[in-house]
C-alpha cells in the first residue's frame, strides 16, 4: 500500500502534490517536500543498500548529510553516483537504486550546465537553523551585507524536525517570519540548498548550490569572501557500538523524530530506544504520541531524568536505567534488541537479560557539533566532558561558532548565541548591530549524558559485527587489529582501517572511533583528538568545480586580426600557447605534406605570405635601455644603431637558452624587442623581475604591445616586387633598405613599420600595422602578389624553411638544458660584455664540457625517411643489451622541398666533432642509418637573403 | 585594390553581442577604437606633475583610481603606470600632450590603442554576470564609479572599470587577441538572463 507509514496530518510535505518515483525497480509515490529517504520510509522501505565490504543489508540511519548507509545511484533524470538518499530531494520521475558502496558514472554526456558565482559579504552565516537565523537577523538589521547558506531545501534546521514551539507558536512560524524579514533586506542573499563545503584562508569559503533540473544551471559553485563568518552548522547525532548495530531499522533517534515531525512518516510500529542522554526521550515521546509503540527506553545512565521519566510514565513507557542494548536480531530488518545490565558485577562476563521485540531501534550516543568548517579554518578543538564531544576550543579570527556547532544544544541557547555571534560579526565588520528580541523557547532541564564507547558484548567477543564506521564496514575487530599492530594515533588507525574515509567523511563515526581507540589503549579521548577535517564537507562533482571552463571555453583561444581570413582559406590551426596559428593551407585534394611542399617551394622560388602577429612584442625605453638589454641578452645590443635590427638570445641565470627574438632600435633610448609566440608573458615577467628586484637603479620602462601590431611576413625572391606595388615612402632596394633594418612608410595606404628580417633565409619583409588594419593590409598584399603566385603559408612551412637554414626554435630544439654554444651560437654570446644573465654559468665545468649535446643536422640514408621527432639516437646498427647508451634525440624533422628528401635537426653528444659520421635511430622495429651534418642544409653562404 | 577598412577586434561579433543582450537586463557591446595611451613615469617626479597639469587631472596615485578630465579618463594600473583613454583618433594628440609635458624627462608613452578593445556591459544583471567570472567585490560600497582594477574575467586578464553604479555599467578592457574569448564567455554567461534566442 502506498504511503502506508505516512501520517494523515503534520509535517511539511505538500499532500496536494504527489510525486511518483522509482526505486530499485519498484514504483512509489511520495510528496513535494520529501527526500528520497523520507519517501522510502513512508512506503515502509528501510533497507536501501548493502554494505561495501560484507554485503550486509543497510537501512536509512539519518535524515541528513551524516547518513553513512543509504547510498543510492540516481539513474534519472541524470546518472549520478553515490548520493545519500537523505539528501536527495524527491522530484517527479526520479529513478534511483541502492548501492553497495560504489556508484557508476554516466557514460553519456551530461546535458546540464554547472557554473560559478563569486560573492562577497560582511557576514556569511553558514546554516539557517535557530542559531543561524538569529545571527543573520542581528547582522542584517545593521545594514551589513549578509549571505545565509543552508544545505537544506528550506530554512529552520532543527526546528523543522523537532516540532518545538517558540513564543508558544510552532517554531516553524518564527522561521517563516525570520526568513521573510531577511528576504526583504536588499543587502541579504539567501541561499537554500547550498552546502558550504570548504573554509579556506582569509574567510574564503566555497559552497555548492543544488539549483535543480529546471534551473539555468543544475549546480552552482559559490566562491565567497566574507569579512566575518558565523558557523551555525548544527550537530550530528552519534550512534552506539553494539553487536548488530547496522541492521536496517536502526536509526538515530533525532532523525526518527525529524521523519515523524517534518515528513509525517512513522518510521516503525514498535520501537526500542537506546540512549546515553536526554535527547532521545523527546523522540520517544513524539513517536509514542503519534502512535508508535515504545517497547522500551534503554538508558546507559544509572540515573535518568525525572522530567522525562514522568512523561514516560504518563504514557506507560518502560525505562531500563544503567542498561545497554548489546546485540540485535533480525534478517533484513531488526526484529529484537537484546538488553544487558551495565552494573558492574565483578569479572563475570555480562549476559543478555532481556530480549525485546521491535521493528525500529533508535539510538543516541550523544551529539557531535559539526565543527568541520571551524576546523578547516584552523580552529582548535577541545573535548567537552559535559556533552561527550569535541567542541571549538576558541574562535579563530573573524569566525564565530554558534548554537549546536558550539556545543549549545538547547534551542534557547542556540538563539542567544546565534544572535550574539551575528551582532559581534556585524560590529567587527564596522556596523552598529544589536541582537534584538529573541523568541522564547521551551526549556527542559538537561541531565548530563554518559559517554559510552565500547559496550559489553556477550554475543560478539571479537567485535566483528560491532560497527564503528558503517560506510566503510569498519568494526571494533578491525580497530583492535590496528591498535594491536601498535598504532596509537587516530590518524594511523584511520589509514590502516579506512575508517572515516567514505563519502560521509566519518560524520557519525569520527568521535566514536576516537572513543573506541581511547578505550582500547586506556587513554584519554581528549588527548587522542580527532582526525583532520578536510574539504569538501560533502561530496562535490568535478563537473561543478569545472563550471563553464570546458569545451570551447576550457581555455582562452587567442586569435590574430587575420584569423577569419585563415579560416575562410581552409587552414587547419596549430595551438601555440593559447594562440591559434594557421598550420598550412591545403588546396582541394592536397594532404598536409603536399601542401607544405608547395608552400615551401613558393617561399623559396617566388613569394609566400605568413601571419606572424603572434610573436610577442615589448617596448623598452629609457636612458638605461641599452645597458638593460646588454644585461638580458647574451649579445651586445648597446652598439646597435638606430634603425637597425639584431637577433638576440636570452638566457636564464643558469646559462640555458630561455628565449630568442629580434631587437629593433627605434630611437636612441627606445627599442622594440620580439619574443617567441608562446613565451611573451613569460619574457615580460622575467624582464620586470630582474628590473624591479636586481636592477632598480636602471631607468627603463617596459610596455607590452603584442596586440598593438598585426605583423605580416612577406617571404621569397619576389617579395620586394610585391611590397613595392603597395608601399609608398619606402625605398625597397637592397642598398637603401639593407638586411636587418627597418623603414617607416605607408603600406596599402596605412602607416606601417617594415622590417627586413628573415626566418627562412630568403629575402623577406615583416610589415607591422596596427591590429585594426591587419586584415586589410594582408588582403592588399595578397592581391598585390597575385601576379607572382603569392602563397599563404602556415607554421609547418615556416618550420621547414627555418630548419633548412638550421635556425633553432626555442622550446622545440631546446628544452631548458641547452646553452647558446650547444646551439652553435657562440657568435651570439658577447665576449666583450662584463656581465649579462647566464655569463657566469658558461664557465661552469658542466657548461664548458666538450661532450655536451650539440645541435647538428641529420640526413637519413633513406632519403624518403622523415624521422619521428623525439627519436633517440644510438651508436650502433644493432641494439646492444640494455642499458643502451643514448647519444641524443631528434628535435625537428621534415621533408624538404629544396633538398627533395627528409632531414632533421638533433642534439647529439659532441655532435659537432662527429659531422660526417653515421649513427642510428630506432624507427619502428628497425634501426635507420643517419649521417650527422652541419645544421645548415640550404644556402650555406646566405646568398638569398638580399634577393 | 581592396577598399581600405579598419576592423576592430570584435567587428564580426556585433550580431553575437546584440543577440546576447536582453533589453532591460543586460546590454553587451564593443566600444571600438577608443584611443589608449600607456604612460609610465615616476609618480613623484616633476614630470608626473606636469603631465597631470597638461591633461587637466593629476595622475591618480591610489590603486584602482580613475581620474577624469573632460573626454579623457586616466586609469591607475600600477604605482608607475597609467592608461589614458580618449575619444577615437585622439591617441596622437594625447601622446603629443604627454610628451610635451615630459620635456625630455624619463618616461614611457606608448600608443596601445589597438592592443586592447573595450566591451561595455550595462544593465541590472551586469554585476551578477561579471561575478560569474570575476572574483572582485563589485558592490558599489567596494567598487564605485571611476574605479578600475586589473583582474581576471574567467580565464582572461582584463582591466575592469566601473562607469556607473546606478545602471550599472562597466567597461571590460581586454587584449585584442582575447576579445573573442571574452565575448564568447560573456555570451554564454548571459544565457541565464534570457539571451541568445532569436
Amino acid at each position: 500500500m502506498s504511503n502506508e507509514f505516512r501520517l494523515a496530518d503534520r509535517g511539511r510535505i505538500d499532500r496536494d502534490r504527489p510525486i511518483r518515483f522509482r526505486f530499485d525497480g519498484g514504483d512509489y509515490e511520495g510528496y513535494q517536500g520529501d527526500t528520497l529517504a523520507s519517501a522510502l520510509l513512508a512506503n515502509g522501505i528501510h533497507q536501501v543498500a548493502t554494505s561495501i565490504k560484507h554485503g550486509r543489508p543497510r537501512g536509512i540511519m539519518a535524515a541528513g548529510a551524516e547518513e553513512p548507509n543509504a547510498l543510492v545511484q540516481i539513474e534519472r533524470p541524470f546518472p549520478e553516483p553515490m548520493l545519500t538518499a537523505t539528501t536527495v530531494e524527491l522530484r517527479e520521475g526520479l529513478q534511483a537504486s541502492g548501492l553497495p558502496g560504489r556508484g557508476q558514472l554516466s557514460t553519456g554526456d551530461d546535458p546540464a550546465r554547472y557554473d560559478t558565482m563569486h560573492a562577497h559579504c560582511d557576514v556569511l552565516v553558514v546554516g539557517a537553523g535557530p542559531a543561524g537565523l538569529a545571527a543573520a537577523l542581528s547582522a542584517a538589521r545593521s545594514g551589513a551585507r549578509v549571505i545565509v547558506a543552508e544545505a537544506d531545501t528550506e530554512f529552520g534546521g532543527s526546528l523543522l524536525g523537532s516540532g518545538e514551539t517558540l513564543d508558544r507558536a510552532p517554531g516553524t512560524e518564527w522561521v517563516r517570519r525570520a526568513t521573510a524579514e531577511l528576504a526583504a533586506c536588499p543587502e541579504v542573499r539567501l541561499l537554500p540548498r547550498t552546502t558550504v563545503f570548504g573554509h579556506y584562508d582569509d574567510n574564503y569559503l566555497v559552497a555548492l548550490e543544488h539549483r535543480g533540473e529546471q534551473a539555468h544551471s543544475r549546480q552552482r559553485v559559490w566562491r565567497m569572501r566574507a569579512r566575518e563568518v558565523v558557523l551555525a552548522t548544527g550537530s550530528h547525532e552519534r550512534p552506539l557500538v553494539f553487536a548488530g548495530n547496522d541492521r536496517p531499522g536502526t536509526m538515530l533517534a533525532g532523525s526518527a523524530r525529524t521523519y515523524l515531525n517534518r515528513y509525517a512518516v512513522r518510521p516503525g510500529n514498535r520501537a526500542v530506544v537506546f540512549t546515553t542522554n536526554d535527547s532521545a526521550y523527546a523522540a520517544a515521546i513524539d513517536l509514542a504520541d503519534a502512535g508508535v509503540e515504545i517497547a522500551a527506553i534503554v538508558d546507559a545512565r544509572e540515573v535518568v531524568s525525572t522530567h522525562w521519566a514522568s512523561l514516560c510514565i504518563e504514557r506507560g513507557i518502560t525505562i531500563h536505567a544503567d542498561t545497554a542494548v548489546v546485540s540485535t536480531s533480525g534478517t533484513d530488518r531488526v526484529s529484537s534488541a537484546h538488553l544487558c545490565s551495565l552494573r558492574s558485577d565483578g569479572s563475570r562476563t555480562p549476559s543478555v537479560r532481556q530480549v525485546v521485540g521491535c521493528d525500529l531501534l533508535l539510538v543516541s550516543g550523544g551529539w557531535n557539533p559539526a565543527v568541520h568548517l571551524h576546523s578547516q579554518a584552523r580552529g582548535s578543538l577541545r573535548f567537552s566532558e559535559d556533552i561527550g564531544a569535541f567542541v571549538p576550543e576558541q574562535d579563530v579570527r573573524s569566525v564565530r561558532s554558534a548554537g549546536a556547532a558550539a556545543g549549545l544544544f538547547a534551542t534557547s541557547e542556540s538563539l542567544r548565541s546565534g544572535a550574539e555571534a551575528g551582532r559581534d560579526a556585524a560590529r567587527a565588520a564596522g556596523f552598529d548591530a544589536e541582537p534584538g528580541r529573541l523568541p522564547r523557547a521551551e526549556k527542559a532541564p538537561v541531565l548530563a549524558s554518559r559517554s559510552v564507547w565500547l559496550l559489553p558484548s556477550p554475543a560478539d567477543s571479537d567485535g566483528s559485527t560491532r560497527f564503528v564506521d558503517l560506510a566503510r564496514d569498519v568494526t571494533v575487530a578491525d580497530i583492535r587489529k590496528a591498535t594491536r599492530a601498535g598504532m596509537d594515533s587516530v590518524e594511523h588507525v584511520k589509514r590502516y582501517t579506512t575508517l572515516g574515509t567514505a563519502h560521509d567523511q566519518g560524520k557519525t563515526s569520527g568521535t566514536l572511533s576516537t572513543g573506541v581507540i581511547a578505550e582500547m589503549l586506556g587513554r584519554d579521548v581528549a588527548e587522542l583528538g580527532t582526525t583532520t577535517f578536510r574539504a569538501p564537507y560533502t561530496p562535490v562533482t568535478f563537473a561543478a568545480l569545472a563550471g563553464r571552463d570546458r569545451g570551447d571555453l576550457y581555455d582562452p583561444v587567442r586569435v590574430t586580426a587575420m584569423h577569419d581570413w585563415h579560416v575562410e582559406h581552409g587552414a587547419p590551426f596549430e595551438n601555440v600557447g593559447q594562440w591559434k596559428r594557421p598550420w598550412y593551407y591545403p588546396r582541394p585534394g592536397e594532404d598536409m605534406e603536399t601542401a607544405v611542399l608547395r608552400e615551401c617551394r613558393a617561399a623559396r622560388e617566388s613569394v609566400g605570405i605568413q601571419d606572424v602577429s603572434t610573436l610577442g612584442k615589448i617596448d623598452v625605453q629609457g636612458p638605461d635601455a641599452a645597458e638593460f638589454l646588454d644585461l638580458v641578452y647574451t649579445n651586445m645590443m648597446s652598439t646597435l644603431k638606430v634603425g637597425r635590427i639584431r637577433y638576440g638570445v636570452m638566457c636564464t641565470a643558469d646559462g640555458m637558452v630561455f628565449d630568442d627574438g629580434t631587437v629593433t632600435r627605434t630611437d636612441e633610448q627606445r627599442y622594440l624587442i620580439s619574443t617567441t609566440s608562446g613565451n611573451a608573458a613569460g619574457v615580460l615577467a622575467h624582464l620586470e623581475d630582474w628590473l624591479q628586484t636586481e636592477w632598480p637603479h636602471l631607468r627603463v620602462y617596459l610596455t607590452s604591445v603584442t596586440e598593438q601590431w598585426a605583423t605580416i611576413a612577406l617571404v621569397g625572391p619576389d617579395s620586394r616586387q610585391v611590397l613595392s606595388r603597395v608601399a609608398s615612402g619606402i625605398e625597397v632596394g637592397n642598398d637603401s633598405f639593407p638586411f636587418m633594418s627597418f623603414r617607416d612608410g605607408l603600406v596599402a595606404g596605412r602607416r606601417a613599420r617594415v622590417c627586413r628580417i628573415s626566418f627562412s633565409g630568403e629575402l623577406a619583409f615583416e610589415i607591422n600595422v596596427p591590429w585594426w588594419y591587419g586584415r586589410e593590409v594582408w588582403e592588399a598584399l595578397h592581391e598585390a602578389g597575385q601576379p607572382f603566385g603569392i602563397t599563404p603559408y602556415g607554421t609547418e612551412t615556416m618550420h621547414v624553411l627555418r630548419a633548412e637554414k638550421g635556425f633553432p626554435i626555442v622550446g622545440q630544439d631546446t628544452d631548458g638544458t641547452i646553452t647558446p654554444d650547444d646551439l652553435g651560437m657562440s657568435w651570439a654570446v658577447s665576449k666583450k660584455k662584463t656581465d649579462f644573465l647566464g655569463k657566469r654559468s658558461f664557465s661552469r665545468a658542466d657548461t664548458a664540457r666538450t661532450d655536451r649535446k650539440q645541435l647538428v643536422g641529420l640526413l637519413p640514408a633513406d632519403e624518403n625517411l622523415v624521422l619521428p621527432e623525439g627519436s633517440q639516437l644510438v651508436d650502433t646498427a644493432e641494439l646492444p643489451e640494455p642499458p643502451v647508451p643514448m647519444l641524443g634525440h631528434v628535435t625537428s624533422s621534415y621533408r624538404s622541398a629544396a633538398l627533395d628528401r627528409g632531414f632533421a635537426l638533433a642534439v647529439v653528444k659532441a655532435g659537432r666533432d662527429r659531422i660526417g659520421e653515421t649513427i642510428y635511430s630506432p624507427v619502428g622495429d628497425r634501426l635507420a642509418a643517419v649521417t650527422i651534418t652541419e645544421p645548415v642544409f640550404y644556402d650555406k653562404e646566405g646568398a638569398r637573403r638580399d634577393g | 585594390m581592396a577598399e581600405p577598412y579598419a576592423e576592430s577586434p570584435l567587428a564580426t561579433y556585433t550580431e553575437v553581442l546584440s543577440r546576447h543582450s536582453v533589453p532591460g537586463r543586460i546590454d553587451i557591446a564593443e566600444r571600438p577604437f577608443v584611443a589608449q595611451v600607456d604612460v609610465r613615469v615616476d609618480p613623484k617626479s616633476p614630470a608626473a606633475e606636469r603631465i597631470g597639469t597638461a591633461l587637466g587631472a593629476m595622475l591618480p596615485n591610489q590603486p584602482g583610481e580613475v581620474a577624469v578630465a573632460g573626454e579623457l579618463s586616466v586609469l591607475w594600473l600600477g604605482p608607475d603606470e597609467w592608461l589614458i583613454l580618449g575619444p577615437e583618433g585622439s591617441q596622437e594628440t594625447i601622446q603629443d600632450t604627454v610628451n610635451a609635458a615630459l620635456d625630455g624627462d624619463h618616461a614611457a608613452v606608448v600608443d596601445v590603442s589597438a592592443n586592447r578593445t573595450i566591451l561595455s556591459i550595462t544593465g541590472p544583471k551586469t554585476r551578477e554576470l561579471l561575478n560569474k567570472g570575476c572574483a572582485l567585490d563589485l558592490h558599489p560600497r567596494s567598487f564605485a564609479v571611476d574605479r578600475c582594477a586589473q583582474t581576471m574575467l574567467a580565464r582572461a586578464g582584463v582591466i575592469l572599470v566601473c562607469r556607473d553604479t546606478q545602471l550599472p555599467s562597466y567597461w571590460v578592457i581586454v587584449r585584442s587577441s582575447f576579445a573573442r574569448y571574452v565575448a564568447d564567455w560573456l555570451a554564454d554567461a548571459a544565457v541565464e538572463y534570457g539571451s541568445g534566442s532569436g
